[in-house]
């Protein structure tokens, strides 16, 4: 854990750029709905792993990323993501204690909260049905091992 | 504090465009991914290009070499036409729209959001792209430039839920609008009455109303017309003519906004004087 934050900052750009190229990776239709948010998850992961480095400002820097990267009403996934990373800082302590699968739930309380709020903003010019943003998810909550395990295996090789 | 900003973002980009330049800037930032993420499919099918037979390859530039052949026949007729509409406008003294110009641009297969049927092209404001502008493919019109950003620019499609594009029946000249579906093969025409002259094979084009498209370019082909004797509107479903799923080559079009008149009756003159 106690690493040169340069180092950590690399990595952390690093993991969100892999993670932006996994959310436009062009896929068949019907699978994009199964995509879980991959950026969301990451950033979780390092706000839980270097809250005091990694914080609601990065979140809402990459959020509108994001917003610029699918073509959408700025600000939208930044409003989302801090929410969500919002909720993530004030309880980091207590969901760092946690078993891996205990954070998936918790995290999927959150991940429900983010993409509420993004539901809520498509709302505004989408004609959409919720159902479509409660996919990633479920997706995210069978994901977020897999994102914790390799970004942890990621951090201590470099 | 970063809520308040966002909805103040939020709110500025959904009620005017002044964070179209800031998007330009940030767009600049991301495009190496997007064209990282590219990079492999469009090596992959360059590859498969590179790998064709020599035989396949021969194949494919007889049959073309007939297409072209016929397509050039096709176009002299066209002129001939042309030419001639253009002498029947003069005698109406109605002006004459002139052609449009196109550029050509490729795919960059990624993926914007996933309830909107939008796509990214490679070409953006410094090729001169400018919101509005339509897109065609080789078979039919594919959608409009919704943001042009400094190297890509974002295309909306016509199967889109919130894309609407007038058009008219070929056969006869009805007018209607023609609503996207969210699903990439079906068009819906929401608002035709149940007796109205439409038939399933009947081409839909485009009917230059709303001065987005320009006139006369295929849109889709109605493939389903059922009638609901309790409701005002007949169900009718398209689909579309351009192959929004597989092409990679899109083109976008520039009207030409000028019309010209050829009510001069000294360009009458001459023009039946070349008869």
């Amino acid at each position: 854990m106690l690493r040169i934050s340069h180092n950590n900052t690399l990595i952390y750009w690093l993991s969100v750029g892999v993670a932006m190229a996994l959310t436009i990776i062009p896929l068949p239709f019907a699978s994009l709905n199964l995509m879980p948010d991959w950026v969301l998850l990451v950033l979780i992961y390092w706000s839980l792993g270097r809250p005091e480095d990694f914080n609601i400002d990065k979140a809402w820097c990459v959020g509108i990323l994001i917003d610029v990267l699918s073509g959408q009403l700025l600000g939208q996934h930044a409003l989302a993501y801090v929410m969500g990373l919002f909720l993530v800082l004030k309880q980091h302590k207590m969901i760092r204690q946690f078993s891996i699968i205990q954070q998936s739930l918790v995290l999927g309380l959150i991940l429900f909260v983010a993409q509420v709020v993004l539901f809520w903003i498509v709302h505004i010019n989408h004609d959409i049905s919720l159902s479509a943003f409660l996919w990633p998810v479920l997706t995210g909550i069978l994901c977020w091992p897999l994102v914790f395990i390799t970004l942890n295996k990621v951090r201590t090789l470099l | 504090m970063a809520v308040l900003l966002s909805i103040l973002v939020l709110s500025i980009d959904q009620y005017t465009d002044k964070l179209k330049s800031f998007r330009g800037y940030v767009s600049l930032l991301i495009v190496p991914l997007q064209y990282g993420v590219d990079l492999p499919i469009s090596s992959v099918q360059n590859l498969s290009d590179f790998l064709l037979s020599y035989q396949s390859l021969h194949d494919k530039y007889t049959a073309l070499q007939a297409e072209q052949a016929n397509n050039q026949l096709k176009l002299l007729k066209f002129s001939a036409l042309e030419q001639e509409n253009i002498r029947l406008r003069t005698l109406f003294e109605s002006s004459f729209k002139l052609g449009e110009q196109v550029l050509v641009a490729e795919l960059v297969s990624v993926n914007l959001a996933r309830y909107e049927h939008q796509v990214l092209v490679n070409k953006g404001e410094r090729f001169g792209v400018h919101e509005k502008q339509p897109v065609l493919d080789a078979l039919g019109v594919v959608g409009q430039v919704t943001n042009a950003l400094p190297l890509t620019s974002e295309i909306i499609l016509i199967t889109d839920p919130n894309h609407a594009i007038p058009v008219q029946v070929n056969r006869n000249g009805l007018h209607t609008i023609a609503l996207g579906s969210g699903q990439l093969n079906k068009l819906i025409l929401p608002f035709l009455p149940n007796n109205a002259d439409i038939v399933p094979g009947d081409l839909l084009i485009t009917s230059g109303l709303g001065g987005v498209f320009p006139q006369g370019y295929p849109v889709a082909e109605v493939v389903s017309f059922t009638v609901q004797p309790d409701k005002p509107f007949a169900i009718i479903e398209a689909k579309p003519k351009a192959a929004l799923n597989t092409s990679r080559e899109l083109l976008i079009v520039w009207k030409n906004q000028s019309m010209i008149p050829l009510g001069s009756k000294s360009m009458t003159a001459t023009d039946y004087a070349e008869d």
